[in-house]
C-alpha cells in the first residue's frame, strides 16, 4: 500500500505544484489546497500504514499507530484552513484594485495605474 | 574596571535622550562628565604603567572560539585611553560652543560621539583580536555617522560612504589577516601570539597574514594610496575632524601596527612595507597640502603627511628587532621613541588647528584661503593658538613639535647605517625624501597660518565681520595647544611618564620602560639634524615666498586626480553591474521566482537523496492492499487531476473539495479518526468559503501561456512529484531511531490522564504548539477582516470593473433561501449539530473529537443557519462579536497555559484527577480540558470572523 500512496503523494504535489505556476490566482490557491493534502498524506504515509489500532487508549489492542504525524497533520489542516481564507481574500482585493486576477497581469496593471 | 571603562560612554549614550525633558541646557554639559572622569582615570594609572606594571583583566565570551574580551592595560594602550578620553573631554566642551544647543540632532551627535569613544577605547585595550575587529569596524560605522552627520549634503554622504566602503575593506582584510595568525597559532591573544613569534616568520601564511593586517592598518590611517578618504570626511562637522580624524580614529592604524611589532618586526618585508608606505604618504600629503585652498582641506592632507611620518618611523624603528646588540638597538629603536613623542604632539597641535580653523569658519563663514586673510587684529588669541600650532607642526622652536622632528631626522640619518638591508647608498633616499617633505610641512605650515591672519584684511570678500571667539569656544584649543610648550620643557618628564612605558610595550615587553628611556633635548650641538631644520627653515621660507607667482591655488582641492576617479570608477562598475547582475534573474515574474524555489527544491532533496549514503528505498514490510483504498486514491488523484483542465470556477473548486473529501476518507482508513472528523469539517466550510469568495472573481481563463512556458512547468512540477515520491520511499527504507511517539503513548494516560493520544499530545504534550497555532489563526482572521473592512480605496474605474461580476444577483449563494424544508429542517439539524459538537468536544480527551473539532463543528450549524436564514438574521438572532469571542479564546488558553505559574509548575503543565459528579458520575477533570475550551472558543470565532467578514462584504 505504501508505494501505491508514495506514487499518489508524488502526483498530488505534481498537480499542486503545476497549478501554483500557473497564472490565474484562484488556481494558484486551489493548487496551495492540493498541495497541502499531499503533505498530509505525505506525513502519514512516512509512519508506516495501517501498523495497528487508532491511537486511542483503552480499545484492547496491542498496537497503535503513530499518533504524532497525526498530531501534526491536524495542526496543519487548521492553519491551513486559515491560511487559505486568507489567500482568498487577498486574491479577492487584488481582483478588487487591480482589475485582474492574473498574477503577471497585476504588475503591469500596477505600473500602469501608478504612471 | 577595565571592562566598565569601556562601558561607560555606551551606558552614558543611552542617558542622553533623556536630555529632551532639560531643554534649557546643551546636552554637552551632560556628556562631558564621562569622558572626563575616564581622563581622571586613565590619569591615576601613570605611575603604575611608569614603573612598567600593566594590567590584564578578562571575561570569559566565547572560550571555545578562544574569544574572550580580555582587556590589557599597557603603556601603549594607557597613551591611547588618555589621547580618546582627554581630547574627547576637550573636544566634547568646544562642541557645546560651536554647535547651538537647538541645532537638529544635537543629541544625535552626542550619541554618534560616545558611541566612538566607547568604540576606540575598546580598540586600544582588547588584547584579543577579534574584540579589537569588533570595535574597529565599530569605530568605522561611527565615523560614517558623523561623517554623514549633515547627511542632507550630498557631498556629506559621498564622504561617509568613501570612508566607510575604504576602512571597512581595510577592516576586513585585517579580519582575514587574525584568522591567519589564529591559524598559526590557535589563539587570539596578542600577547599569547607575540610569546610565539619566533616561530612565526618559517610559517607560509606568515606574509599574507602581515599584508592583510597591514591593509587594515594603512585604510585605517589614511595611508597612500588610500588617503582618498580622509579629505572628503572633512564634511563632518570641525570638532569631528579634529577629535576622530585626526587625533584618535586615524591613529588606530598606528596603533595596530605598533601592537603587532613584537610579532612581525625583525621581517625585513614589514620594516620596508611599512617605512616606504609611511614616507611616501609623508611627501604625497605635504605636497598635496600646498596646493589646498580649502583650510580643512589642507589639514586632512597635513594630516594624512603626519600620519606617514609616523608610520614610517615605526617601520624604521623596526630595525632594531634585527638586532641584540643593546648599542644596535638604541641606537635604531630611537625611532620608536620619536614615533610616540610625534604621536602626542601630532594630536596636540593638529587638534588645535582644526579647532582653530572651526573658529575661523564660525567667525568668518568660510573656510577659503582665497576670501581670507588680516584677521590677526580681529581675533588675536585665535591667532597665537594657530601660530604656536603651525610652528610646532613645521618642527620650530621651542615647541614640542621641533623635538619630535629633530629625532625624525636622527632616526632617518641613522638608518643609513642599517646594513641588514644589502641596499648600499640607497638607503641614503630615506633622509633625502624625509627632508623634503619637511620642507613642504614648513610651507604649509606658514601658509595656514600667515595667508589666514596675515596680511591684508579681505573683509570685503566675507558674508559677516569677524570677530573674536568666546572664550568658552577659545578654551579648548587654548588648553590643547599650550601642552605644545609645555611638552617642550619638560620632555623628559613626559618620557618618563608615558613615552617610555609606551615604547616598552611596542618592544612586546622585553625592555623595562627604564631601559627603553631616551633622553630628549634642545640642544645636541651642531649636528647633521640641526643643519637639516636650518636648510628646511632656509628652503622652506624661499618657496613660501615664490608661492603666490607659483600658482599653486588655482586648483580644485577633490575629486579631480587618478585615485580619486579609479576610485569613482571603481564604484560604478560594481553598482552598475551589480544591478545588471541581479536584474538578470529577478525579474518581477512570481512564476520564475516559484520555479527557482521548486528548483532548489529538487535539487538540495533530490541531491541529498543521491549523494548521501545509507538512504534505500524501502520494498518491504507494506500494508497490504484493498481494492477500497485503490479505488479511493484513483478517485483523489482523479478529482485532483481534473482541477487544471476544469473549464468553469465551479468546476474547479469541486473537483479540489472532492479530492480532499478522499483524503478525509483515507484518513479513517489509515486509523486517524481525528484527522479525519477535521478534514471533513474543513472540506466543507473550505469549500462554502470559496463559493463565497467565488462571486468576486472573475471566469477563469484558459491558460494563455506559451507553449514553452507550460512545458517548463510540466517539468518542474513533474521534478517535485518525483523527489517526493522517492522522499515517500526513502522514509519507510530506513529508520534510523526509535520514534518518540512510544513515549507518547505510554505517557498519555499517565502522566496527562486522557485515552486520545492525538488529543493529549495536542493540549497537553505539545500545548505550546497549539497556543501558537489558535494565535496564528487569530491574526489570518484579523488580516482577513483587515483587508476586507480597512481595504484600499478603489478608484471609480476600478470598482465599475469589479462589481461587474458581483452583479449577476446571487449567482452562487443566495442570501435568503426560499427553500421551506432546508429552513424547518436546519433548526433541527442546528441543534443536533451543537450538540454532536459539545460532545465531541467534551469526549476530546478520550474518544476523537477535541476542541477543534468541536469548533469547527460548530462553526458549520452556524454557517448553516446563516445559509437557510441569511447572513443578517442570524447576525441579528446571535449577537456575538466573533472577535471578540477569539480574544476571549486566546485568553483563556492563555491564562490556563499561565496558571501552572500559581503551582510553581512550568509553563502548561497539566493536573487531572477523577472527580464523582451529579448526574454525569465518575468523571475525569483536566485542567487540559480548560485550554481546550480557549482553543474551542478561539477557533469558532476565526472561523465566523472570516466567513461574516466576507460575506459582509455585499
Amino acid at each position: 500500500m505504501e508505494w501505491i500512496m508514495a506514487v499518489a503523494i508524488g502526483a498530488l504535489f505534481m498537480i499542486g505544484v503545476y497549478l501554483i505556476l500557473t497564472k490565474s490566482l484562484l488556481r494558484v490557491i486551489l493548487g496551495t489546497s492540493l498541495l497541502t493534502h499531499g503533505v498530509h498524506l505525505l506525513l502519514l504515509t512516512m509512519a508506516g500504514l495501517k501498523r495497528g489500532a487508532a491511537p486511542i487508549l483503552g480499545s484492547g489492542s496491542e498496537s497503535y499507530v503513530d499518533p504524532l504525524p497525526q498530531a501534526l497533520i491536524l495542526t496543519s489542516i487548521v492553519i491551513s484552513f486559515g491560511v487559505t481564507a486568507l489567500f482568498f481574500v487577498l486574491a479577492y482585493r487584488a481582483y478588487q484594485t487591480r482589475g485582474t486576477d492574473e498574477i503577471d497581469g497585476m504588475d503591469a496593471e500596477g505600473k500602469e495605474a501608478d504612471s | 574596571m577595565l571592562h566598565i571603562a569601556i562601558l561607560i560612554p555606551f551606558l552614558w549614550a543611552a542617558l542622553i535622550p533623556l536630555m529632551r525633558v532639560l531643554p534649557r541646557i546643551h546636552p554637552g554639559w551632560a556628556v562631558l562628565p564621562a569622558p572626563g572622569a575616564l581622563f581622571i582615570y586613565f590619569l591615576s594609572r601613570i605611575p603604575q604603567s611608569a614603573a612598567g606594571e600593566s594590567l590584564f583583566t578578562t571575561v570569559p565570551w566565547m572560550p571555545d572560539l578562544g574569544i574572550d574580551l580580555s582587556l590589557v592595560l599597557d603603556g601603549w594602550s594607557l597613551l591611547f585611553a588618555l589621547l580618546i578620553t582627554g581630547i574627547g573631554t576637550l573636544v566634547v566642551w568646544y562642541s557645546m560652543f560651536y554647535m547651538g544647543k537647538n541645532s537638529e540632532s544635537i543629541r544625535q551627535f552626542y550619541l554618534y560621539l560616545l558611541m566612538f569613544m566607547g568604540a576606540m577605547l575598546g580598540v586600544v585595550l582588547s588584547d584579543n583580536l577579534m574584540v579589537l575587529y569588533a570595535f574597529w569596524e565599530l569605530t568605522s560605522i561611527a565615523s560614517f555617522l558623523l561623517i554623514a552627520f549633515w547627511y542632507r549634503r550630498e557631498r556629506s554622504r559621498y564622504g561617509a560612504l568613501k570612508s566607510m566602503l575604504i576602512t571597512v575593506f581595510g577592516g576586513l582584510a585585517m579580519f582575514a589577516g587574525f584568522n591567519l595568525l589564529y591559524l598559526m597559532t590557535g589563539t587570539y591573544s596578542i600577547r599569547e601570539i607575540a610569546a610565539q613569534a619566533a616561530s612565526l616568520p618559517e610559517h607560509s601564511l606568515f606574509l599574507p597574514a602581515m599584508i592583510l593586517v597591514l591593509l587594515g592598518a594603512f585604510t585605517k590611517s589614511a595611508q597612500f594610496p588610500f588617503h582618498i578618504w580622509l579629505p572628503d570626511a572633512m564634511e563632518a562637522p570641525t570638532p569631528v575632524s579634529a577629535y576622530l580624524h585626526s587625533a584618535t580614529m586615524v591613529k588606530a592604524g598606528l596603533y595596530l601596527v605598533a601592537r603587532m611589532s613584537p610579532v612581525f618586526a625583525g621581517d625585513s618585508a614589514w620594516f620596508w612595507t611599512v617605512s616606504l608606505v609611511g614616507l611616501v604618504t609623508l611627501l604625497y600629503g605635504s605636497f598635496k597640502a600646498i596646493r589646498q585652498t580649502d583650510l580643512k582641506a589642507l589639514l586632512a592632507y597635513s594630516t594624512i603627511s603626519q600620519l606617514g611620518l609616523i608610520m614610517s618611523l615605526l617601520g624604521v624603528g623596526s630595525a632594531a628587532a634585527f638586532f641584540d646588540d643593546p648599542a644596535q638597538i638604541a641606537l635604531f629603536g630611537l625611532a620608536t621613541t620619536a614615533a610616540v613623542f610625534h604621536l602626542i604632539n601630532h594630536a596636540v597641535f593638529k587638534g588645535s588647528l582644526f579647532m582653530v580653523v572651526g573658529i575661523v569658519d564660525h567667525e568668518t563663514g568660510t573656510r577659503d584661503l582665497r576670501r581670507l586673510g588680516g584677521l590677526i587684529k580681529l581675533m588675536p588669541v585665535t591667532f597665537a593658538v594657530a601660530l604656536i600650532g603651525s610652528f610646532s607642526m613645521a618642527g620650530l622652536p621651542p615647541f614640542s613639535g621641533f623635538l619630535s622632528k629633530e629625532m625624525f631626522f636622527t632616526a632617518m640619518v641613522n638608518i643609513r647605517e642599517f646594513d641588514a638591508a644589502n641596499v648600499g647608498s640607497w638607503m641614503l633616499l630615506l633622509p633625502i625624501i624625509a627632508w623634503i617633505a619637511s620642507v613642504f610641512t614648513f610651507v604649509y605650515s606658514m601658509i595656514l597660518v600667515f595667508k589666514t591672519f596675515g596680511g591684508k584684511a579681505m573683509n570685503n570678500k566675507l558674508d559677516k565681520l569677524p570677530h573674536e571667539a568666546s572664550a568658552g569656544l577659545l578654551a579648548s584649543p587654548v588648553l590643547l595647544v599650550s601642552l605644545a610648550f609645555v611638552f617642550a620643557f619638560i620632555p623628559n618628564a613626559l618620557g618618563r611618564t608615558l613615552i617610555d612605558p609606551a615604547v616598552a610595550a611596542v618592544r612586546g615587553g622585553v625592555l623595562s620602560p627604564a631601559d627603553a628611556h631616551v633622553s630628549i633635548h634642545f640642544w645636541h650641538g651642531w649636528t647633521t639634524e640641526l643643519w637639516m631644520t636650518i636648510g628646511v627653515v632656509l628652503l622652506g621660507s624661499a618657496l613660501y615666498m615664490t608661492y603666490g607667482r607659483l600658482k599653486m591655488l588655482d586648483r580644485e582641492w577633490s575629486g579631480r586626480d587618478t585615485l580619486n576617479r579609479l576610485y569613482n570608477g571603481l564604484l560604478n562598475v560594481l553598482e552598475n553591474g551589480g544591478r545588471r547582475f541581479t536584474d538578470l534573474y529577478m525579474t518581477g515574474s512570481v512564476r520564475l521566482y516559484l520555479i527557482y524555489i521548486f528548483l532548489f527544491l529538487i535539487a538540495a532533496v533530490g541531491g541529498t537523496l543521491i549523494f548521501s549514503p545509507g538512504i534505500s528505498l524501502g520494498m518491504e514490510n507494506y500494508a497490504p492492499i484493498t481494492f477500497y483504498e485503490v479505488a479511493l486514491v484513483v478517485v483523489m488523484l482523479g478529482a485532483a487531476a481534473a482541477v487544471p483542465f476544469a473549464k468553469s470556477r465551479v468546476n474547479a473548486i469541486l473537483f479540489t473539495g472532492a479530492a480532499g473529501y478522499m483524503v478525509t476518507a483515507l484518513f479513517l482508513i489509515f486509523r486517524a479518526p481525528d484527522l479525519a472528523l477535521t478534514q471533513m469539517i474543513v472540506e466543507t466550510v473550505s469549500v462554502i468559503l470559496f463559493l463565497l469568495c467565488f462571486k468576486f472573481l472573475p471566469k477563469l481563463k484558459r491558460e494563455k501561456e506559451k507553449h514553452v512556458f507550460k512545458w517548463t512547468n510540466l517539468l518542474v512540477a513533474a521534478g517535485v512529484g518525483i523527489t517526493v515520491t522517492l522522499v515517500a520511499m526513502a522514509s519507510m527504507g530506513s529508520s534510523p531511531f526509535e520514534p518518540i511517539s512510544n513515549y507518547f503513548l505510554n505517557e498519555s494516560y499517565e502522566s496527562a490522564g486522557g485515552k486520545n493520544v492525538v488529543n493529549v499530545i495536542l493540549v497537553d504534550f505539545r500545548g505550546f504548539d497549539t497556543l501558537f497555532e489558535i494565535m496564528v489563526l487569530g491574526i489570518a482572521s484579523l488580516g482577513i477582516y483587515g483587508l476586507i473592512k480597512l481595504g484600499v480605496r478603489t478608484t471609480p474605474e476600478q470598482g465599475a470593473k469589479s462589481t461587474k461580476p458581483a452583479s449577476q444577483p446571487h449567482a452562487s449563494f443566495p442570501l435568503r433561501s426560499n427553500d421551506v424544508i432546508l429552513r424547518t429542517m436546519s433548526r433541527v439539524i442546528v441543534l443536533i449539530i451543537i450538540s454532536f459538537s459539545l460532545y465531541l468536544f467534551f469526549a476530546g480527551h478520550n474518544n476523537p473529537g477535541g476542541g477543534f473539532i468541536a469548533a469547527l463543528m460548530t462553526a458549520a450549524a452556524l454557517i448553516l443557519l446563516a445559509v437557510s436564514f441569511g447572513m443578517d438574521t442570524v447576525r441579528r438572532v446571535i449577537r456575538i462579536d466573533y472577535r471578540i469571542l477569539t480574544a476571549i479564546g486566546l485568553s483563556i488558553a492563555i491564562l490556563t497555559a499561565a496558571g501552572s505559574f500559581v503551582f510553581g509548575a512550568p509553563f502548561l503543565s497539566h493536573a487531572f484527577g477523577h472527580f464523582e459528579l451529579p448526574i454525569l458520575g465518575d468523571t475525569e477533570l483536566a485542567t487540559a480540558v480548560l485550554f481546550d475550551l480557549g482553543v474551542y472558543l478561539a477557533v469558532v470565532g476565526v472561523v465566523m470572523n472570516i466567513i461574516f467578514t466576507i460575506k459582509g462584504e455585499d
